[in-house]
């Protein structure tokens, strides 16, 4: 089993950051928006290099939002950030009218996503986002796994015309993709072959994933797992071939299972190769205070997690 | 006496063949034919209106005849644009439409102005339409450059607009219009707050401010309260305009409001029109807001603004 190493754990949101700054380099037309949360979405190197392009819009995330769709008039390719909750429930009308069925090119930017977030509680970590913003007809939606690939996912998506959902967090998570891998939206990566299983996970949990991979590796169980970055438009190519092999899947995602990643492999599954399918996600709960890795064991979003539901859909198998 | 007569036929024939004469006879009848078009492509819009809300039995004739008289001065005197549209439209004025409800002036006058043809006004909110009951960007309809409806966004869009204009170092302007009531929209404030304080002052925001919404008058379902002081509080410059449904005031008022951009401050018009303005049964009333007119109401309305353009 081929595996894979941790080059040190760092954030996806400083990912982030790095790859705006590079853009900010790269390409004139990049503008940044932020509604009071410039530290914490690693924004101060834009901020700091080009302060002509860079927007200070208060706690008013309506109003970034629209701001955002009106600066792109013109030209402007406006990257907002803040907090996923403040992102997407708060302003989901904005996104729906002036970006989404507007057909704005707006990179919605949203950090703390999920139950990681950690002490501040149910009030900030967003279950939900996902499903939100993949119900908008024409949005696409990417959650990433680490540093690097957040860093390429930021730098692809100014690349791509039209809007985009891109959704990381706030803990140090294990950096292990490359950090050359170039980034292409909705194009999913294998990242380790198996036979029995297939482990498709997204954002934080695509490392317990791996780790996963590994413990089941010894029990004799081949897993493979894939890292499927980009919810919409999904990659039901890379879903099919392998399902097509293993037979039975497990999805884990960071989120609720309603209007999830899970939803979404259900789906392709149902009208393409019907197959056993279990789901690592919150079971339409609001989370709570706590460490992160703590609330990830309460609420079943763990390595530990995914080995227990890949040897449920296993015994599913006809 | 007779010298004083003499003097005084010398002061006539001096005048006649006074140069300033000619010039200011020139500007004068240019004026007035000004005027008379804009007369005459204001009564054609006002037909257009009632004819599309009562095709389609729906739509929203009250607000739409009370900006007639806005839209008309603005597309036809104000604005400088390009009639070939293009999404970014750079180095051309833009407007934005935020009570996107008021879609059939809207429609009309870019119709009349050459964005699309005018027959296309039989589709409005029909199926397959470009003429959709809110205006969008969707269905591809020249002269829309943002989907409005879902009402309190446009503001923040305009100033997003204007934002990109200069840093493209554009030196046109951002026109952009709201209802009254829609002031009750709280992101209005964000946006208001948001202008004033970083000074975005190549917006001109006009506010459609007729005292009346769905429900009946804004003081009786939510009262705005002195709007003048709140915007002077939120650090904008404020124009008064009391003739909002006069061509030559609403002209005035715009090219005051373009002499105060440029200095710091962005610009709002308070705009007090008539809803339903041009047909005597739907003004001074909320009813018209969002009601069409029956066939004996439409002929009734037609018969007060006689076809001038050619109806489409």
């Amino acid at each position: 089993m081929k595996i894979y190493k941790n080059t040190g754990n760092i954030d996806t949101r400083s990912g982030f950051g790095a790859g705006l700054a590079e853009l900010g380099k790269s390409n004139p037309d990049v503008v940044a928006l932020c509604a009071d949360l410039t530290g914490s979405l690693k924004m101060d190197e834009f901020k700091d290099n080009h302060p002509e392009r860079f927007f200070q819009i208060g706690i008013a995330e309506a109003n970034m939002i629209c701001i955002a769709a009106g600066m792109t008039i013109g030209g402007k390719i406006p990257f907002t950030g803040t907090f996923a909750n403040f992102s997407t429930g708060r302003v989901y009308d904005q996104i729906r009218q002036s970006v989404a069925y507007s057909g704005k090119n707006v990179k919605i930017c949203a950090s703390h996503a999920g139950l990681t977030l950690g002490e501040d509680g149910a009030t900030h970590q967003i279950l939900e986002d996902l499903g939100m913003m993949k119900m908008l007809p024409g949005m696409t939606v990417i959650n990433t796994c680490d540093y690097n690939q957040t860093k390429a996912a930021t730098l692809a998506i100014a690349e791509h015309e039209g809007p985009v959902y891109l959704r990381f967090g706030r803990p140090k998570v294990a950096n292990f993709t490359p950090e050359d891998q170039k980034f292409e939206i909705g194009k999913a990566f294998q990242l380790t072959e198996g036979n029995d299983v297939t482990i498709i996970a997204t954002g934080h949990l695509v490392w317990e994933a791996l780790e996963a991979a590994k413990i089941l590796d010894e029990k004799g169980i081949s897993a493979e797992v894939i890292n499927i970055h980009t919810i919409k438009p999904l990659d039901e190519t890379a879903i099919l071939k392998s399902v097509r092999k293993t037979k039975c899947v497990v999805t884990a995602e960071e989120h609720n299972f309603l209007g999830g990643l899970g939803e979404s492999v259900a789906r392709t599954l149902t009208l393409n190769y019907p197959a056993p399918q279990e789901f690592v996600a919150t079971n339409d709960t609001f989370g709570e205070s706590g460490e992160p890795l703590m609330l990830l064991d309460k609420y079943g979003l763990n390595a530990k997690a995914i080995i227990e539901k890949a040897e449920a859909v296993i015994l599913r198998k006809e | 006496m007779d010298t004083d007569n003499r003097k005084s036929n010398d002061e006539g024939l001096c005048f006649i063949i006074n140069p300033y004469f000619w010039a200011t006879y020139k500007i004068l009848i240019y004026l007035m034919s000004t005027t008379q078009h804009l007369q005459d492509f204001v009564t054609q819009v006002r037909r257009d209106i009632l004819r599309q809300v009562h095709q389609v039995n729906s739509g929203h004739p009250g607000g739409s005849l009370g900006c007639t008289e806005y839209f008309s001065v603005l597309y036809q005197d104000v604005m400088e644009y390009s009639k070939d549209f293009d999404m970014d439209g750079k180095n051309e004025d833009l407007f934005f439409l935020s009570n996107g409800h008021i879609s059939p002036v809207f429609y009309s006058v870019l119709s009349r102005s050459g964005f699309f043809p005018v027959e296309e006004l039989n589709t409005f909110r029909k199926i397959d339409s470009r003429l959709q009951g809110h205006p969008t960007t969707h269905e591809g309809l020249p002269g829309i450059r943002i989907a409005s409806g879902s009402l309190g966004q446009g503001m923040s869009v305009a100033i997003g607009a204007a934002l990109t204009k200069k840093l493209n170092k554009d030196s046109h302007l951002i026109y952009s219009l709201h209802g009254d009531g829609e002031l009750q929209e709280g992101q209005n404030w964000e946006a208001i707050l948001y202008a004033g304080s970083k000074g975005v002052d190549n917006l001109i925001a006009t506010i459609d401010y007729n005292k009346k919404q769905i429900d009946g008058a804004t003081d009786d379902v939510l009262p705005l309260g002195n709007l003048k002081k709140k915007f002077e509080a939120f650090d904008w410059k404020v124009i008064e305009l009391k003739a909002g449904n006069d061509i030559a005031a609403i002209k005035g008022a715009l090219e005051e409001a373009k002499g105060l951009t440029g200095k710091k401050q962005p610009v709002v018009i308070l705009m007090e029109t008539e809803m339903g303005n041009g047909v005597d049964f739907m003004m001074g009333t909320h009813a018209w807001h969002g009601k069409a007119p029956n066939d004996e109401q439409l002929e009734k309305a037609l018969s007060q603004n006689p076809e001038t353009l050619g109806d489409y």
